[in-house]
């Protein structure tokens, strides 16, 4: 067993761990994180997609040991102050979801999109999710709801941006 | 945490037709969901299972001393230890009186029929130790020859169960002269092969895996008085009659939960061996049990789908009028029957005539059983099989007789003034409009200028063509009628529940039969509710998916949910309306004749009087002052039989593009413009249309279960059995025309399977379309890359030797077989026929 420690969602833990439990086994098990889930073993369907130090990770592709001292965000943390992130917003406004068991991966990995490229082309966000598999939605509507967020966080950026000076401003210059 | 409604309700606005965001959605996008992997109880233990790594093999010894010794392991059970009581995986519907079923039990005994069948359960305190044991389970086999080919199989050489004798299940006919619907198709056939046109083709409707993205999970929790069992599954309902009827459990101590269930397409509509393992495993240790499947055991041991051979004769006059149709399939059941089995190729039987006016119709389906995993519905079962067939064949028909496939559909189809409109298999369809459906897709589509932009191509010698594919399907939907049911021999009814509870604070709370997995329903259930009774969408809360809850229900399958299942909704509702008019009348010191209900208000005739059903609830709640002799409560329940199927249909137009150097393709436009009755959230439709495009493009293009000859699944992972991602897929242009039911109060047909139904056929015509001028006239599923360069080669030699027969006949040697199958140099002489 290793000791590990890690923020997760804000929250501090430490635990002991076996060296090969996986990260998304231990959000899962041993902290509760149930909104992430599991959709294969070869780490091609992207259901368990966290963002690690900010950055997307598959979850399953990530040992547990290997977050110790890193800061994890899950689809249970996304939303802030009781508000939606935009792109939570924009799955449900345009229908993105049905079954709903990819969608926090692909929330989470269209996050990652769009913070790597705030005004993506639709092939662009095609291929920013290409990791992520979805069985129900055909894509379509996951795809809009992409271009409709990133259209939310440019104009709010921006107005926070020019309202409130640097507040905006990692966003634009990502 | 609150979802920011931008579309303000507006109370004079019906809501049925409003493109309302799902109610659903609040938790999902959250992660506050309830799948049942997520299930923790105190004291649960969870489960792997030992699986048979052969197809085909005799069980002669089980070891499990090693394992029990593991750390954490509580238990080893094996098939021996539980055979008295673990029940079996049934079958619904055997198709005749006399098919041959081989006994399905949950944990083999001593004969493993194929790969991945369950041979011993180990019970762990954690899931890791649970699978760790596993691999210490010593098994020893004696392997038997396998039948894994279809074609093989009904030769009877090797058998997939040597106790049944025979490989074949069961041999099931409908045909349009002995059933009077129709003239003889072996008459209309003669006709056509002396003076007119004959077209004869076989087809592979490949194996698919319903890969919903929910791997399935069960929980039992056996401590209780009522044994809970929590599982991810489409038929909650029919799970609890299978295992009370099979386990002697008493149905009334039985309570199934399908909790957040994550996608099914059909492949979670089974009663699994693996929730009649956890079941039989919980109850004999006394501890809540818990089994997730891993991808991998779920694309080998979850119900495969499709895998058919079809034989097609279509005949026709010269002048384009079909006039026959026969059809022979051999349909792969696998290594066992499952719930729908058999019935799933047999639903195809009402459909390969599709919407065309055949004189005379016969179709004969031979179910096979295999050393392979068993095979069950996969979204459309049966459909989406018979409108591959019928939407290729009316396309070679064309290519026969030089005209384009539109216009020979157009020539033959049921015109819109001829519904309702009996087909030759003896459907009766009640309404439809093709034509207003065709029209609309071709504008949309820019058809014409598409067909101008191939013939440039062509002209030109692009070495990218273009090619354009039609599919104008029909369906049925709604499943079913008893009574019909009864006469196929299925083992249950049709039939849907409702049960509405009046609220004393006016809120309704509505209960359903019908087990979502993604569709919506609570959603679009609530838009009729509030209609209906004139309550806010926000007031309305759908229940389901709980036997202890909606008690009664035959789950969600068979595009029915809408067209069964929220019919018996609206007869709830109308009975409470009823009910309410008594106390209303009583409260209004009116006459129950004088009393009129709109938008949600008790009024008297010819005065401006009234009550709302919220104030009528709390009165009835009170009971204060109620007429004599009425109960007090508004609640009512209501079961639902149709009386017929619903026939949605649609125009779907793929224009597709093929590399003919590299034979790779890809996508240009998909246009859909489906008539599936009143809409109730076009939102909701609009996603379960693309959805199912994706499904059936995907047949089209990338997905096969492909095993190797050891019974070998080699697709058994997603590395393998390739889904298609964002990348490989584009936006589609969606439409609708509506021509309401006439057999549903709402006036709905189902959209459910509709997509994965139509645009398979779509697909595979736009390919051929773009490279029949280089002789070919087939490409078999999945077309990859190399299957349509082979193909390309194979037709290019054969149109090069000038031999091609343009009229191939099955006696002459094997019919338009996979051309990848032979090398292009040796393809002349038959792959072409």
């Amino acid at each position: 067993m290793t000791r590990i420690t890690m923020t997760v969602d804000g929250v501090s833990y430490s635990d002991e761990v076996e060296p090969r439990t996986l990260l998304v086994q231990y959000l899962r098990e041993s902290l509760g994180k149930t909104g992430t889930v599991i959709g294969c073993d070869t780490s091609n369907c992207g259901a368990c997609t966290v963002h690690l130090d900010g950055t997307s990770v598959k979850s399953c592709n990530v040992l547990a040991v290997q977050a110790d001292g890193h800061e994890v965000t899950t689809i249970e943390g996304l939303a802030e102050n009781g508000e939606l992130h935009p792109v939570q917003q924009a799955f449900h406004e345009c229908h993105a979801l049905q079954c709903g068991y990819c969608t926090p991966g692909m929330i989470m990995q269209a996050c990652d999109v769009l913070k790597n490229n705030p005004d993506p082309s639709e092939q662009e966000i095609r291929e920013g999710l290409e990791g992520n598999l979805c069985r129900c939605t055909g894509y379509h509507n996951i795809v809009k709801a992409v271009q409709q967020a990133a259209g939310a966080m440019s104009s709010s950026s921006a107005s926070s941006a020019s309202s409130a000076g640097s507040a905006g401003s990692q966003a634009v210059s990502s | 945490m609150t979802i920011t409604e931008d579309r303000a309700a507006d109370a004079a606005t019906p809501e049925i037709g409003r493109a309302r965001t799902r109610k659903e959605d609040a938790r999902l996008i959250t992660g506050r969901t309830r799948w049942t992997d997520n299930i923790q109880l105190p004291g649960m233990l969870h489960l792997a299972m030992v699986r048979s790594p052969f197809a085909h093999a005799t069980i002669t010894a089980i070891n499990t001393d090693e394992a029990r010794k593991a750390p954490g392991v509580v238990g080893v059970v094996t098939g021996a230890d539980i055979k008295d009581v673990q029940g079996a995986v049934a079958n619904a519907w055997p198709i005749t009186a006399d098919q041959k079923t081989p006994d399905h039990l949950p944990v083999v005994v001593e004969h493993v029929a194929c790969a991945g069948e369950i041979v011993a359960v180990v019970a762990a305190r954690t899931a890791a130790e649970a699978r760790d044991a596993a691999e210490l389970v010593d098994v020893d086999y004696d392997e038997l020859p396998a039948v894994l080919d279809l074609k093989e199989a009904v030769k009877d050489e090797v058998l997939a169960h040597p106790a049944l004798g025979t490989n074949t299940s069961a041999v099931w006919t409908l045909d349009s002269a002995a059933q009077g619907s129709g003239t003889d198709v072996e008459d209309e056939i003669a006709a056509a092969r002396s003076d007119g046109v004959v077209i004869e083709r076989e087809f592979r409707q490949q194996r698919l895996i319903p890969a919903f993205m929910e791997p399935r999970s069960t929980v039992c929790d056996p401590t209780g008085e009522q044994m809970t069992v929590w599982t991810s599954t489409q038929v909650p309902h029919i799970l609890r009659f299978l295992v009370a009827a099979t386990t002697g459990i008493p149905e009334s101590k039985v309570r199934i939960i399908a909790p957040d269930v994550g996608g099914g397409f059909g492949g979670k509509l089974q009663t699994t061996p693996e929730e009649f393992a956890t079941i039989a495993v919980a109850r004999r240790l006394g501890k809540p049990c818990k089994y997730t499947e891993t991808r991998s055991e779920s694309l080998l041991s979850g119900h495969h789908g499709r895998d058919q051979w079809q034989k097609l004769t279509l005949s026709a006059r010269k002048d384009g009028t079909v006039t026959g149709l026969k059809v022979e399939l051999l349909a792969d059941l696998g290594a066992y029957i499952g719930v729908v089995g058999g019935g799933v190729p047999v639903l195809g039987a009402w459909m390969f005539n599709s919407i065309y006016k055949f004189a005379a119709y016969h179709f004969t389906v031979r179910t096979m059983l295999t050393n392979k995993t068993w095979v069950d519905a996969y979204r459309g079962a049966g459909r989406p099989e018979a409108t591959f067939a019928i939407e290729r064949m009316m396309d070679e028909l064309a290519a026969e007789l030089g005209r384009d496939p539109l216009e020979v559909r157009e020539q033959n189809w049921i015109t819109h003034d001829e519904f309702p409109f009996t087909s030759v298999a003896g459907m009766t369809y009640d309404t439809g409009n093709y034509e207003a459906a065709t029209a609309k897709a071709k504008a949309l589509f820019g058809y014409d200028e598409l067909r101008a932009e191939q013939r440039r191509r062509r002209e030109s010698k692009d070495p990218v063509q273009l090619g354009i594919g039609i599919s104008t399907f029909t369906e049925m939907c709604g499943l079913a009628p008893s009574r019909i049911l009864g006469t196929l021999n299925y083992g249950a009814g049709g039939w849907e529940s409702a049960s509405i509870r009046m609220l004393a604070t006016g809120k309704v709370e509505v209960l359903t039969g019908v087990s979502p997995h993604g569709q919506g329903h609570e959603t679009a259930w609530s838009q009729i509710v509030a209609d209906r009774l004139g309550v806010p969408f926000e007031d309305v809360e759908v229940l389901h998916g709980d036997t202890q809850i909606s008690s009664k229900g035959m789950d969600t399958y068979g595009s029915r949910s809408l067209v069964v299942g929220a019919e018996a909704v609206v007869r709830a509702a109308d009975k409470v309306i009823d009910k309410a008019k008594v106390v209303a009348a009583h409260l209004l010191e009116a006459s129950v004749d004088d009393i009129e209900f709109t938008a949600g208000k008790f009024g008297v005739k010819g005065t401006d009087k009234g009550v709302t059903m919220p104030e009528v609830a709390l009165a009835t709640w009170t009971g204060h002052n109620l007429p004599d002799g009425v109960e007090p409560s508004l609640d009512a329940d209501a079961t639902f039989d149709p009386e017929n199927f619903s026939f949605p249909h649609g125009t779907h137009l793929c224009a597709m593009e093929v590399d003919t150097e590299t034979g790779a393709t890809s996508m240009r436009k998909y246009v859909c413009v489906d008539d599936i009755g009143t809409i109730i959230n076009p939102l909701i439709v609009e996603g379960q249309v693309h959805g199912g495009l994706v499904q059936g493009i995907a047949q089209a293009l990338w997905e096969g279960a492909e095993y190797d000859d050891q019974g070998t699944l080699v697709t058994g992972s997603f590395v393998d059995y390739t889904l298609p991602t964002s990348a490989d897929t584009i936006s589609f242009v969606t439409d609708h025309t509506t021509s309401p039911s006439t057999y549903t109060a709402l006036g709905t047909k189902g959209v459910g399977e509709a997509g994965a139904i139509a645009s398979t056929p779509a697909v595979v015509n736009a390919i051929v379309d773009a490279v029949r001028p280089l002789g070919v006239d087939d490409v078999v599923m999945p077309c990859t890359p190399e299957r349509v360069w082979k193909a390309i080669q194979a037709g290019r030699a054969v149109s090069t030797e000038g031999d091609r027969d343009a009229q191939p006949h099955f006696d002459e040697g094997a019919p338009n077989q996979d051309p990848g199958a032979a090398s292009p140099e040796s393809t002349s002489d038959g792959s072409q026929s």
